[in-house]
């Protein structure tokens, strides 16, 4: 196939999935401001979200103070923000009209129709209540293009590297968070802090979705290390690190089973998927959370780089 | 201005035979009905995508075209005559360029004044002594055709280039099928959907002799800012191709390649959809970024076939149009099918005399112009621009020409309250490969939607029918 068509539908899966993290990101930030200040520390979760979507500078350049309006604003509907919900819709709209013929006839009704709904809510909702029906709104678009490649697309190079966008987008989101909320997880005795964490681990469960899940895998109540071990090392976990490595190098093989031939962006990936199968929870805290995520959003970055110029250009 | 032929009623009222279904049909539909599929179909549009760019309007980036539900309908014997003419008339084009850009005999014989093409801005002289593949030049041509009566066709326009507008050709009668599938079934229509396997047929007919194995057919699509973008990627479906822009192909050694995610890909024929002037930074505009740089060298090295032909511009041209019932003549000893609409060609003195005396009657148009702008329709035009096209008419007499303002056949269209005639246009699509004309018996209608207008031009408030043609 054509490298921009792909290039094109890597990047249109990557936008969607960004969205939906943004939204999950809001979603449980609004959760959080929500309680008394006395079960939350005194922290400021609003700019804590800014942070985990990876956009302080570009934020701060914008406004002087994060507070609910200007993150809402800036997260979700600004057009001076590239990364923000709007902007990613529109990036991912524009990337699939461009490949119109590579998508199939849901996948492209179902991006164009939340491109078309988008201009619904404007500048963005008045009301909190309109706000939070507009993040869950976000979320089931997400879904519906989500499911409808997977059920329509044909099993091609074309499905291969829309899913490389996916699973490339949520490894370096739940790594994001690790990094910005790592002091929250590190084990007791090292930690600072108190009960209050718990609403917080809470919250970091509920914006990868796993606050359910959780409780299946453990049958405990949240444990700060049991919480980081779900979102790394656990492979059941769809979100966590290792699962989206698990995908990652499966449709690589996909891609180089189908053109005979391997490449440095097999390699690198298995590397990634092989460290993270070889290791436990206590190693990685023995040599430091915040190192090893740092280390693992520089090596998924260069592996989104490798992609690129294997096949993408 | 004479009263319009309207192709339902006639002159008379009485309904002609190929309307009978639909006119029964018209009476028995409550006009809510009409109003409520009218809509249906504006949605399917939306959320297909189909939509068009009109250039210089900020808001409107992407536009919808007006679909009317009412359909137009031609006979099985109507639809033959119109097949001979355009076959006819596309024969002659293509032996016009081919002579054009070879032995000029049209030039020897004196039948069109030399500087009319030496001159002409759309004259390729990178052209002259190319052999194009089996001398096809133009590839696929929309021919606009208007209808006065009964029985008189009139061509108002070649278009050589890069003709557009036959995806809408075809996902009208989609829509139609779904919208009305009762309807369909009281006639005999015949289908259009081959149209793709025709033209994927007709391009690789034309590939390099050379070419070993299936020729690789690619589109080349300026990209999603073209007006015509929608149709470029709903072609390329259709057919199967890649649809590829300037960046996706480059050349070496004289060969055309495409980039791939398993490398360099080899092409042969590409169905360009960018006109000359941007096809190429190195042989004409130094500033296009949509071009190919070298794609021309491949091209005179006859290593890759482009469809239309470079240079085709020419046959577009509207004071070269006006020579068009010699042009069939000289080439091919016959009388013309279809008929010219008497043009004056303000460029000769005693044309742009009379012209310049009767401008509220006639039609100007620029000899370049398309898309309904830079037009002057006389008899609905106000003072004012009647006497800016009078200046613009002496100071470059050589740019115009004009013809008497037709009354265009009407048909009956959904408007606001119920269904009233609008003057309409047909664009057929004439494909010519190794083995021949192929016309998929149909086209474009197009039909002015405000009361009493003749600009059909979606650029301009125009909307499009669905065409049926009658089978036998």
């Amino acid at each position: 196939m054509l490298s921009r068509t792909a290039d094109n539908l890597y990047w249109l899966s990557r936008y969607v999935e960004r969205a939906e993290y943004l939204a999950r990101i809001l979603e449980a930030t609004h959760r959080l401001s929500a309680l008394p200040l006395a079960y939350v520390g005194t922290s400021n979760e609003w700019e804590s979200a800014v942070a985990t979507a990876g956009c302080s500078a570009a934020f701060f350049k914008a406004y002087d103070e994060a507070n609910e309006s200007n993150v809402n604003d800036f997260l979700a509907f600004s057009t001076a923000n590239t990364s923000s919900i709007r902007s990613c819709f529109e990036l991912a709209r524009g990337n699939a009209r461009a490949v119109r013929t590579a998508l199939t006839v849901e996948m492209w009704d179902s991006i164009n129709t939340t491109w078309l709904e988008l201009k619904r809510f404007g500048n963005g909702p008045t009301s909190r209540e309109e706000f939070s029906r507009f993040l869950r709104w976000v979320q089931e678009s997400s879904l519906r293009f989500d499911g409808s490649a997977y059920r329509t697309m044909l099993r091609n190079d074309a499905y291969w590297f829309s899913r490389l966008g996916v699973y490339i987008e949520r490894a370096d989101n739940t790594a994001r968070i690790l990094d910005v909320k790592y002091h929250l997880l590190l084990p007791e005795i090292e930690r600072v802090g108190g009960p209050l964490d718990y609403f917080q681990w809470a919250a970091i469960l509920r914006s990868v979705s796993a606050h359910t899940a959780y409780h299946w895998v453990y049958r405990e109540s949240l444990k700060p290390w049991l919480v980081a071990d779900l979102l790394i090392l656990r492979e059941e976990m769809p979100r966590s690190l290792a699962s989206c490595y698990e995908a990652i190098v499966r449709n690589l093989d996909s891609i180089a089973a189908a053109y005979g031939r391997q490449g440095p962006a097999q390699r690198h990936a298995r590397g990634i998927r092989t460290r993270l199968q070889n290791n436990r929870m206590d190693g990685i805290f023995q040599r430091g959370l915040h190192e090893f995520i740092g280390e693992f959003i520089a090596e998924n970055n260069h592996l989104g780089m490798l992609v690129t110029e294997q096949f993408l250009t | 201005m004479v009263a319009a032929f309207d192709e339902m009623t006639g002159h008379n009222g009485d309904v002609r035979p190929a309307y009978g279904e639909l006119s029964r049909w018209l009476a028995e539909v409550p006009p809510d009905v009409l109003d409520y599929r009218r809509r249906e179909a504006e949605l399917i549009f939306r959320r297909i995508g189909i939509t068009f760019a009109v250039y210089g309007e900020a808001d409107a980036q992407e536009r919808l075209i007006p679909f009317d539900v009412v359909p137009r309908i031609m006979s099985g014997a109507e639809w033959r005559l119109l097949e001979k003419g355009l076959t006819q008339r596309v024969n002659a084009l293509n032996a016009f360029l081919n002579d054009v850009y070879g032995a000029r005999e049209v030039l020897r014989a004196g039948v069109i004044p030399d500087d009319l093409i030496f001159r002409n801005p759309a004259f390729r002289p990178e052209m002259s002594g190319q052999n194009v593949p089996y001398g096809i030049y133009v590839h696929v041509a929309g021919i606009d055709i208007v209808r006065v009566d009964a029985e008189t066709f009139y061509v108002l326009e070649d278009n050589a280039r890069t003709p557009s507008g036959v995806s809408y050709m075809l996902e009208n009668r989609e829509i139609m099928m779904r919208l009305f599938p009762e309807l369909f079934s009281r006639h005999h229509i015949a289908p259009v959907e081959k149209y793709p396997d025709e033209l994927l047929a007709t391009l690789k007919s034309v590939a390099p002799a050379k070419t070993a194995g299936d020729p690789e057919v690619v589109l080349l699509t300026p990209g999603v800012f073209n007006s015509a973008y929608y149709e470029h990627s709903f072609l390329a479906d259709k057919l199967g191709v890649e649809l590829v822009e300037g960046r996706d192909l480059f050349v070496k050694d004289e060969i055309v390649f495409m980039r791939t995610t398993q490398g360099a890909r080899r092409v042969d024929v590409i169905y360009r959809r960018i006109d000359d002037d941007f096809i190429d930074p190195l042989t004409f505009r130094p500033d296009s970024a949509l071009g190919v740089p070298g794609l021309m060298s491949a091209y005179q090295a006859g290593n890759v076939t482009l469809a239309n032909a470079v240079g085709t511009g020419i046959a577009d041209d509207k004071a070269v149009y006006s020579f068009m019932p010699e042009i069939i003549k000289f080439y091919l000893g016959e009388e013309p099918i279809l008929k010219n609409v008497p043009t004056w060609r303000c460029r000769e003195e005693e044309h742009l005399a009379y012209t310049l005396d009767h401008l509220h009657e006639l039609v100007i148009k620029e000899v370049h112009g398309s898309g309904g702008f830079g037009m002057l329709i006389g008899p609905a035009a106000g003072k004012v621009a009647i006497e800016q096209f009078r200046t613009k008419l002496k100071t470059s007499p050589k740019n115009f020409i004009s013809q008497p303002t037709l009354a265009l056949s009407t048909c009956p269209t959904c408007v606001e309250h119920g269904v009233a005639p609008r003057h309409v246009d047909l664009r057929p699509f004439v494909l010519t490969g190794r083995n021949g004309v192929r016309i998929v018996p149909g086209g474009l209608t197009r039909v002015a939607l405000k009361e009493g207008s003749l600009v059909v031009n979606s650029s301009q408030g125009g909307g499009t029918k669905d065409t049926w043609v009658l089978d036998g």
